[in-house]
Protein backbone atom coordinates (compact mmCIF):
# COMPACT_ATOMS: atom_id res chain seq x y z
CA UNK A 1 0.00 0.00 0.00
CA UNK A 2 1.79 3.61 -1.28
CA UNK A 3 1.24 6.70 0.52
CA UNK A 4 -1.96 7.80 1.68
CA UNK A 5 -1.31 11.47 0.38
CA UNK A 6 -3.71 11.89 -2.75
CA UNK A 7 -7.19 12.71 -1.86
CA UNK A 8 -10.64 13.36 -3.70
CA UNK A 9 -11.18 16.57 -2.70
CA UNK A 10 -12.28 19.73 -4.36
CA UNK A 11 -9.56 21.40 -6.21
CA UNK A 12 -7.67 18.18 -6.74
CA UNK A 13 -6.61 17.99 -10.55
CA UNK A 14 -7.02 13.99 -11.81
CA UNK A 15 -6.14 12.35 -15.07
CA UNK A 16 -8.81 11.10 -16.97
CA UNK A 17 -8.57 7.56 -17.88
CA UNK A 18 -10.75 6.70 -20.43
CA UNK A 19 -13.92 7.91 -22.10
CA UNK A 20 -13.86 10.79 -24.37
CA UNK A 21 -11.86 13.13 -22.72
CA UNK A 22 -8.96 10.45 -21.68
CA UNK A 23 -5.64 11.80 -21.36
CA UNK A 24 -6.66 14.85 -20.22
CA UNK A 25 -6.57 16.82 -16.92
CA UNK A 26 -8.71 18.23 -15.24
CA UNK A 27 -9.78 19.38 -11.24
CA UNK A 28 -12.51 18.48 -9.30
CA UNK A 29 -14.85 21.08 -8.67
CA UNK A 30 -17.30 18.94 -6.17
CA UNK A 31 -18.08 15.79 -4.66
CA UNK A 32 -21.53 13.78 -5.41
CA UNK A 33 -20.83 10.82 -3.87
CA UNK A 34 -19.15 8.26 -2.95
CA UNK A 35 -18.18 7.28 -6.65
CA UNK A 36 -18.61 10.49 -8.35
CA UNK A 37 -17.19 13.97 -8.34
CA UNK A 38 -17.69 16.65 -10.45
CA UNK A 39 -14.64 18.02 -12.82
CA UNK A 40 -14.05 20.66 -14.72
CA UNK A 41 -11.14 21.44 -17.08
CA UNK A 42 -11.91 24.73 -18.97
CA UNK A 43 -7.63 25.05 -19.85
CA UNK A 44 -7.75 21.70 -21.37
CA UNK A 45 -11.20 21.11 -23.38
CA UNK A 46 -12.93 19.18 -20.31
CA UNK A 47 -16.32 19.64 -20.05
CA UNK A 48 -17.52 20.80 -16.47
CA UNK A 49 -19.85 16.98 -16.08
CA UNK A 50 -20.23 14.13 -13.22
CA UNK A 51 -17.18 11.86 -13.69
CA UNK A 52 -17.06 8.37 -12.12
CA UNK A 53 -13.97 8.19 -9.74
CA UNK A 54 -12.87 5.22 -11.90
CA UNK A 55 -12.07 6.75 -14.48
CA UNK A 56 -10.02 9.11 -12.56
CA UNK A 57 -6.44 8.79 -11.93
CA UNK A 58 -5.29 11.13 -9.02
CA UNK A 59 -1.98 13.66 -9.55
CA UNK A 60 -0.21 15.41 -7.09
CA UNK A 61 -1.72 18.74 -8.00
CA UNK A 62 -4.30 20.24 -5.78
CA UNK A 63 -5.70 23.64 -6.72
CA UNK A 64 -7.03 26.26 -3.90
CA UNK A 65 -10.68 25.81 -5.23
CA UNK A 66 -13.78 27.07 -3.05
CA UNK A 67 -16.67 23.62 -3.58
CA UNK A 68 -19.12 24.12 -6.45
CA UNK A 69 -16.60 26.89 -8.46
CA UNK A 70 -18.03 27.82 -11.77
CA UNK A 71 -16.14 27.53 -14.67
CA UNK A 72 -14.53 30.78 -15.22
CA UNK A 73 -13.45 30.48 -11.58
CA UNK A 74 -11.64 27.22 -11.83
CA UNK A 75 -10.31 28.64 -15.58
CA UNK A 76 -8.35 31.37 -13.45
CA UNK A 77 -7.19 29.42 -10.20
CA UNK A 78 -5.50 26.45 -12.82
CA UNK A 79 -3.72 29.57 -14.88
CA UNK A 80 -2.66 31.26 -12.16
CA UNK A 81 -1.17 27.78 -10.28
CA UNK A 82 0.34 27.57 -14.24
CA UNK A 83 -0.87 24.08 -13.94
CA UNK A 84 -0.50 23.20 -17.60
CA UNK A 85 3.43 23.68 -17.25
CA UNK A 86 3.85 22.05 -14.24
CA UNK A 87 1.80 18.92 -15.64
CA UNK A 88 3.50 18.67 -18.91
CA UNK A 89 7.08 19.24 -16.81
CA UNK A 90 5.79 15.76 -14.89
CA UNK A 91 7.49 12.46 -15.66
CA UNK A 92 3.96 11.07 -16.19
CA UNK A 93 3.06 13.42 -18.81
CA UNK A 94 6.39 12.78 -20.10
CA UNK A 95 6.06 9.03 -20.47
CA UNK A 96 2.69 9.79 -22.28
CA UNK A 97 4.03 11.81 -24.73
CA UNK A 98 6.93 9.43 -25.50
CA UNK A 99 3.90 6.56 -25.63
CA UNK A 100 2.22 8.54 -28.09
CA UNK A 101 5.51 9.38 -30.16
CA UNK A 102 5.88 6.03 -30.23
CA UNK A 103 2.52 4.82 -31.31
CA UNK A 104 2.47 7.44 -34.46
CA UNK A 105 5.78 6.53 -36.00
CA UNK A 106 5.45 6.10 -39.39
CA UNK A 107 7.26 2.59 -40.99
CA UNK A 108 10.09 5.08 -41.85
CA UNK A 109 10.28 6.41 -38.76
CA UNK A 110 10.69 2.86 -37.04
CA UNK A 111 13.67 2.05 -39.40
CA UNK A 112 15.19 5.57 -38.46
CA UNK A 113 15.40 4.69 -35.05
CA UNK A 114 16.39 1.75 -35.20
CA UNK A 115 19.38 2.79 -37.63
CA UNK A 116 19.97 5.54 -34.67
CA UNK A 117 20.26 2.82 -31.77
CA UNK A 118 22.54 0.81 -33.91
CA UNK A 119 24.97 3.76 -34.66
CA UNK A 120 24.88 5.00 -30.92
CA UNK A 121 25.24 0.84 -29.51
CA UNK A 122 28.09 0.53 -32.14
CA UNK A 123 29.96 3.78 -30.64
CA UNK A 124 29.59 2.40 -27.24
CA UNK A 125 30.73 -1.67 -28.29
CA UNK A 126 33.87 -0.12 -29.82
CA UNK A 127 34.85 1.93 -26.96
CA UNK A 128 34.06 -0.51 -24.67
CA UNK A 129 36.48 -2.77 -26.81
CA UNK A 130 39.12 -0.06 -26.49
CA UNK A 131 38.56 0.20 -22.96
CA UNK A 132 38.87 -3.31 -22.48
CA UNK A 133 42.32 -3.34 -23.77
CA UNK A 134 43.87 -0.79 -21.87
CA UNK A 135 42.73 -1.82 -18.96
CA UNK A 136 44.13 -5.08 -15.88
CA UNK A 137 43.99 -8.31 -17.66
CA UNK A 138 41.31 -9.69 -14.92
CA UNK A 139 38.54 -7.35 -16.86
CA UNK A 140 40.09 -7.84 -20.25
CA UNK A 141 37.39 -10.86 -20.71
CA UNK A 142 33.78 -10.66 -20.67
CA UNK A 143 32.33 -12.75 -17.68
CA UNK A 144 29.46 -13.74 -19.22
CA UNK A 145 28.25 -16.07 -16.15
CA UNK A 146 28.76 -13.45 -13.87
CA UNK A 147 25.01 -13.14 -13.29
CA UNK A 148 24.84 -16.70 -12.80
CA UNK A 149 27.26 -16.23 -9.72
CA UNK A 150 26.69 -16.08 -6.10
CA UNK A 151 26.62 -12.70 -4.30
CA UNK B 1 -57.34 8.42 -81.46
CA UNK B 2 -54.29 11.20 -82.50
CA UNK B 3 -57.79 13.33 -83.75
CA UNK B 4 -59.50 12.98 -80.75
CA UNK B 5 -56.79 13.67 -78.45
CA UNK B 6 -55.78 16.89 -80.13
CA UNK B 7 -59.09 17.93 -79.64
CA UNK B 8 -60.06 17.36 -75.83
CA UNK B 9 -58.28 18.87 -73.82
CA UNK B 10 -57.04 17.00 -70.30
CA UNK B 11 -59.90 14.22 -70.30
CA UNK B 12 -60.82 12.54 -67.64
CA UNK B 13 -60.12 8.42 -67.73
CA UNK B 14 -62.46 6.54 -68.84
CA UNK B 15 -61.19 3.35 -66.66
CA UNK B 16 -60.25 3.94 -63.03
CA UNK B 17 -58.80 1.38 -60.11
CA UNK B 18 -61.20 -0.10 -58.18
CA UNK B 19 -57.81 -0.89 -55.51
CA UNK B 20 -54.60 -0.24 -54.91
CA UNK B 21 -53.95 -3.45 -56.69
CA UNK B 22 -54.74 -2.24 -59.63
CA UNK B 23 -57.60 -3.99 -60.97
CA UNK B 24 -59.86 -1.84 -63.29
CA UNK B 25 -63.30 -1.30 -63.18
CA UNK B 26 -63.83 -1.69 -66.84
CA UNK B 27 -62.34 -4.68 -68.71
CA UNK B 28 -60.59 -4.35 -71.79
CA UNK B 29 -63.23 -5.30 -74.37
CA UNK B 30 -66.00 -3.11 -72.68
CA UNK B 31 -63.53 -0.28 -72.37
CA UNK B 32 -62.55 -0.87 -76.10
CA UNK B 33 -66.68 -0.37 -76.43
CA UNK B 34 -66.52 2.56 -74.08
CA UNK B 35 -64.05 4.46 -75.68
CA UNK B 36 -65.89 4.00 -79.18
CA UNK B 37 -62.43 2.35 -80.63
CA UNK B 38 -63.62 0.45 -83.15
CA UNK B 39 -64.82 3.99 -85.20
CA UNK B 40 -61.04 4.63 -85.40
CA UNK B 41 -59.28 3.97 -88.65
CA UNK B 42 -56.07 2.21 -87.96
CA UNK B 43 -53.70 4.19 -90.75
CA UNK B 44 -51.81 1.71 -92.82
CA UNK B 45 -47.73 2.70 -93.38
CA UNK B 46 -47.26 2.40 -96.93
CA UNK B 47 -44.99 -0.41 -97.61
CA UNK B 48 -41.51 1.69 -98.33
CA UNK B 49 -40.01 -1.46 -100.36
CA UNK B 50 -40.97 -2.73 -103.56
CA UNK B 51 -41.30 -6.36 -104.28
CA UNK B 52 -38.27 -6.79 -105.77
CA UNK B 53 -36.65 -5.05 -102.87
CA UNK B 54 -38.51 -7.00 -101.13
CA UNK B 55 -37.49 -10.44 -102.56
CA UNK B 56 -33.46 -9.71 -102.39
CA UNK B 57 -33.45 -8.45 -98.70
CA UNK B 58 -35.48 -12.04 -97.88
CA UNK B 59 -33.42 -14.73 -96.06
CA UNK B 60 -34.73 -17.51 -98.82
CA UNK B 61 -35.60 -18.23 -102.64
CA UNK B 62 -38.92 -19.31 -103.62
CA UNK B 63 -38.27 -22.24 -105.87
CA UNK B 64 -40.78 -24.65 -108.17
CA UNK B 65 -40.67 -28.26 -107.63
CA UNK B 66 -41.87 -31.17 -109.81
CA UNK B 67 -43.66 -34.03 -108.51
CA UNK B 68 -47.60 -34.33 -108.34
CA UNK B 69 -49.54 -32.83 -104.79
CA UNK B 70 -46.73 -31.35 -103.17
CA UNK B 71 -47.37 -27.51 -102.68
CA UNK B 72 -45.29 -27.17 -106.26
CA UNK B 73 -42.91 -24.50 -104.17
CA UNK B 74 -40.12 -24.33 -102.03
CA UNK B 75 -38.76 -22.13 -99.48
CA UNK B 76 -35.09 -22.30 -99.46
CA UNK B 77 -32.91 -20.51 -97.36
CA UNK B 78 -29.96 -18.36 -99.20
CA UNK B 79 -27.59 -18.76 -96.13
CA UNK B 80 -28.41 -21.91 -94.03
CA UNK B 81 -28.69 -19.73 -90.84
CA UNK B 82 -26.18 -21.30 -87.68
CA UNK B 83 -29.31 -22.85 -85.35
CA UNK B 84 -32.38 -23.53 -87.16
CA UNK B 85 -34.32 -23.84 -83.68
CA UNK B 86 -37.89 -25.74 -83.10
CA UNK B 87 -38.62 -22.88 -80.34
CA UNK B 88 -38.56 -19.43 -80.46
CA UNK B 89 -36.13 -18.65 -77.62
CA UNK B 90 -37.58 -16.81 -74.96
CA UNK B 91 -35.37 -13.10 -74.85
CA UNK B 92 -34.70 -12.53 -71.04
CA UNK B 93 -34.76 -8.99 -70.67
CA UNK B 94 -31.21 -7.41 -69.03
CA UNK B 95 -32.38 -5.41 -66.37
CA UNK B 96 -28.57 -4.93 -65.27
CA UNK B 97 -26.68 -6.32 -67.98
CA UNK B 98 -23.39 -8.20 -67.23
CA UNK B 99 -20.51 -5.81 -66.78
CA UNK B 100 -17.25 -6.89 -69.09
CA UNK B 101 -14.00 -6.77 -66.90
CA UNK B 102 -12.72 -3.15 -69.35
CA UNK B 103 -15.88 -1.67 -68.08
CA UNK B 104 -15.24 -2.17 -64.18
CA UNK B 105 -14.41 0.54 -62.15
CA UNK B 106 -10.91 0.69 -60.82
CA UNK B 107 -10.47 1.75 -57.41
CA UNK B 108 -7.56 2.89 -55.46
CA UNK B 109 -6.74 2.84 -51.81
CA UNK B 110 -6.74 6.42 -50.75
CA UNK B 111 -3.18 6.31 -49.04
CA UNK B 112 -1.56 5.15 -52.41
CA UNK B 113 -1.12 7.88 -54.04
CA UNK B 114 2.58 8.23 -56.94
CA UNK B 115 5.56 8.56 -54.87
CA UNK B 116 4.37 6.20 -51.89
CA UNK B 117 6.58 4.26 -50.72
CA UNK B 118 5.12 0.74 -50.31
CA UNK B 119 6.04 -2.67 -48.62
CA UNK B 120 4.86 -5.74 -50.98
CA UNK B 121 3.82 -8.75 -48.78
CA UNK B 122 3.82 -11.22 -51.36
CA UNK B 123 5.63 -12.54 -54.27
CA UNK B 124 9.14 -13.35 -54.97
CA UNK B 125 9.92 -9.46 -53.43
CA UNK B 126 8.13 -10.01 -50.51
CA UNK B 127 9.44 -7.54 -47.62
CA UNK B 128 10.54 -4.83 -50.05
CA UNK B 129 9.70 -1.85 -50.01
CA UNK B 130 9.31 -0.24 -53.29
CA UNK B 131 7.90 3.10 -54.67
CA UNK B 132 4.94 3.16 -56.34
CA UNK B 133 4.89 4.80 -59.70
CA UNK B 134 1.27 4.86 -60.62
CA UNK B 135 -1.91 3.19 -61.49
CA UNK B 136 -2.53 0.96 -65.28
CA UNK B 137 -5.37 1.02 -66.45
CA UNK B 138 -6.32 -2.53 -64.90
CA UNK B 139 -6.01 -1.49 -61.48
CA UNK B 140 -3.04 -2.82 -60.90
CA UNK B 141 -0.02 -0.84 -59.07
CA UNK B 142 3.08 0.04 -61.60
CA UNK B 143 6.10 0.04 -58.80
CA UNK B 144 10.10 -0.07 -59.00
CA UNK B 145 12.67 -0.84 -56.38
CA UNK B 146 14.45 1.18 -57.44
CA UNK B 147 16.15 -1.93 -58.88
CA UNK B 148 19.31 -0.45 -57.89
CA UNK B 149 18.51 -0.59 -54.43
CA UNK B 150 16.70 -3.93 -53.72
CA UNK B 151 16.46 -5.60 -57.13
CA UNK B 152 12.83 -4.87 -57.67
CA UNK B 153 12.24 -4.12 -61.37
CA UNK B 154 9.35 -2.04 -62.79
CA UNK B 155 6.72 -4.44 -62.13
CA UNK B 156 2.71 -4.96 -62.16
CA UNK B 157 1.36 -5.52 -58.21
CA UNK B 158 -2.01 -5.88 -56.62
CA UNK B 159 -3.09 -3.20 -54.54
CA UNK B 160 -4.20 -6.53 -52.53
CA UNK B 161 -0.64 -7.51 -51.76
CA UNK B 162 0.83 -4.51 -50.45
CA UNK B 163 0.98 -2.08 -47.66
CA UNK B 164 0.59 1.88 -48.05
CA UNK B 165 2.89 3.40 -45.72
CA UNK B 166 3.18 7.48 -45.40
CA UNK B 167 6.21 8.12 -46.93
CA UNK B 168 5.93 10.33 -50.12
CA UNK B 169 8.73 10.73 -52.78
CA UNK B 170 8.07 13.63 -54.81
CA UNK B 171 8.20 12.19 -58.63
CA UNK B 172 6.50 14.53 -60.19
CA UNK B 173 9.56 15.50 -62.37
CA UNK B 174 9.78 11.82 -62.61
CA UNK B 175 8.88 10.78 -66.51
CA UNK B 176 7.81 7.63 -67.25
CA UNK B 177 8.15 6.15 -70.44
CA UNK B 178 4.83 6.25 -72.62
CA UNK B 179 5.13 2.51 -73.24
CA UNK B 180 4.53 1.33 -69.72
CA UNK B 181 1.19 0.36 -70.01
CA UNK B 182 -0.46 -3.21 -69.05
CA UNK B 183 0.07 -4.83 -72.61
CA UNK B 184 3.75 -4.11 -71.83
CA UNK B 185 4.07 -6.44 -68.79
CA UNK B 186 1.54 -9.17 -70.06
CA UNK B 187 3.21 -12.17 -69.99
CA UNK B 188 4.39 -13.82 -73.39
CA UNK B 189 3.40 -17.30 -74.29
CA UNK B 190 5.88 -18.66 -76.63
CA UNK B 191 4.20 -18.62 -80.11
CA UNK B 192 5.06 -22.45 -80.75
CA UNK B 193 3.13 -23.41 -77.20
CA UNK B 194 0.12 -21.30 -78.14
CA UNK B 195 -0.14 -22.89 -81.72
CA UNK B 196 0.19 -26.36 -80.15
CA UNK B 197 -2.52 -25.58 -78.12
CA UNK B 198 -4.69 -24.83 -81.01
CA UNK B 199 -4.05 -27.87 -82.72
CA UNK B 200 -4.05 -30.00 -79.93
CA UNK B 201 -1.33 -32.12 -82.03
CA UNK B 202 1.81 -31.52 -80.87
CA UNK B 203 4.39 -33.23 -79.17
CA UNK B 204 3.42 -32.95 -75.53
CA UNK B 205 7.19 -34.00 -74.17
CA UNK B 206 7.95 -30.69 -75.98
CA UNK B 207 10.70 -28.85 -73.98
CA UNK B 208 9.02 -26.15 -72.64
CA UNK B 209 10.01 -22.23 -73.79
CA UNK B 210 13.18 -20.81 -73.27
CA UNK B 211 14.08 -19.22 -69.70
CA UNK B 212 12.80 -15.61 -69.81
CA UNK B 213 15.24 -13.23 -70.66
CA UNK B 214 15.07 -9.65 -70.22
CA UNK B 215 14.44 -7.94 -73.32
CA UNK B 216 16.33 -4.40 -74.33
CA UNK B 217 13.33 -1.98 -74.14
CA UNK B 218 12.96 -3.16 -70.36
CA UNK B 219 16.53 -2.62 -69.61
CA UNK B 220 16.47 0.87 -71.19
CA UNK B 221 13.17 1.53 -69.69
CA UNK B 222 14.16 0.37 -65.95
CA UNK B 223 17.63 2.67 -66.20
CA UNK B 224 15.47 5.40 -67.55
CA UNK B 225 13.22 5.67 -64.85
CA UNK B 226 15.67 4.54 -61.95
CA UNK B 227 17.87 7.57 -62.62
CA UNK B 228 15.15 10.06 -62.85
CA UNK B 229 13.81 8.19 -59.36
CA UNK B 230 17.59 8.32 -57.90
CA UNK B 231 17.84 11.73 -58.31
CA UNK B 232 14.05 12.57 -56.65
CA UNK B 233 15.09 10.53 -53.88
CA UNK B 234 17.71 12.84 -53.28
CA UNK B 235 16.24 15.67 -53.78
CA UNK B 236 14.13 14.33 -50.92
CA UNK B 237 14.56 15.63 -47.54
CA UNK B 238 15.98 12.17 -46.02
CA UNK B 239 18.18 11.28 -48.74
CA UNK B 240 20.24 8.69 -47.62
CA UNK B 241 18.35 7.67 -45.28
CA UNK B 242 15.63 6.64 -47.81
CA UNK B 243 18.20 4.95 -49.76
CA UNK B 244 19.11 2.84 -46.83
CA UNK B 245 15.18 2.51 -46.22
CA UNK B 246 14.54 1.21 -49.76
CA UNK B 247 17.22 -1.14 -49.29
CA UNK B 248 15.85 -2.51 -45.95
CA UNK B 249 13.31 -5.53 -46.16
CA UNK B 250 10.45 -5.21 -43.84
CA UNK B 251 9.30 -7.89 -41.07
CA UNK B 252 7.21 -8.12 -37.54
CA UNK B 253 9.24 -7.51 -34.44
CA UNK B 254 8.60 -9.45 -31.60
CA UNK B 255 5.88 -7.28 -29.87
CA UNK B 256 4.79 -5.79 -32.66
CA UNK B 257 0.93 -5.66 -33.40
CA UNK B 258 0.37 -4.86 -37.47
CA UNK B 259 -2.65 -3.98 -36.35
CA UNK B 260 -2.00 -1.13 -34.11
CA UNK B 261 1.06 -0.04 -35.83
CA UNK B 262 0.85 3.11 -37.81
CA UNK B 263 2.64 2.62 -41.12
Amino acid sequence: MGKLDKFVQVGRVAFIANGADSGKVCAIAEIVDQNRVLIDGPCTGVRRQVCDMKRLHLTGFHLPLPHSSRTAVVRRKWLAAKLDERWTGTSWAKKLEARRLRASMTDFDRFKCARAKQIRNRIVSVAMGSLRKTSSPKLRKPNKKRHLRKA
Amino acid sequence: LQQMAKSSAPHKPKNSAINASRLMKYSRARIFQRKAAYKVKKVKTPAKKSAEKAAAAAAFVVKKIGGDKNGGERKVYKKTPKSLPTQVASRKVQLRPKKTFKKHVRRIRSNLAPGAVLILLAGRHKGKRVVLLKQLESGLLLVTGPRKLNGCPLRRVSQRYVIGTKTRIDISKVALPERLNDAYFRRQRSAKKSAASAGGSADIFAKSDAAYAVSAERREDQAAVDKALMGAIKASGDGPMLRSYLRSLFSIKSGQRPHAMVF
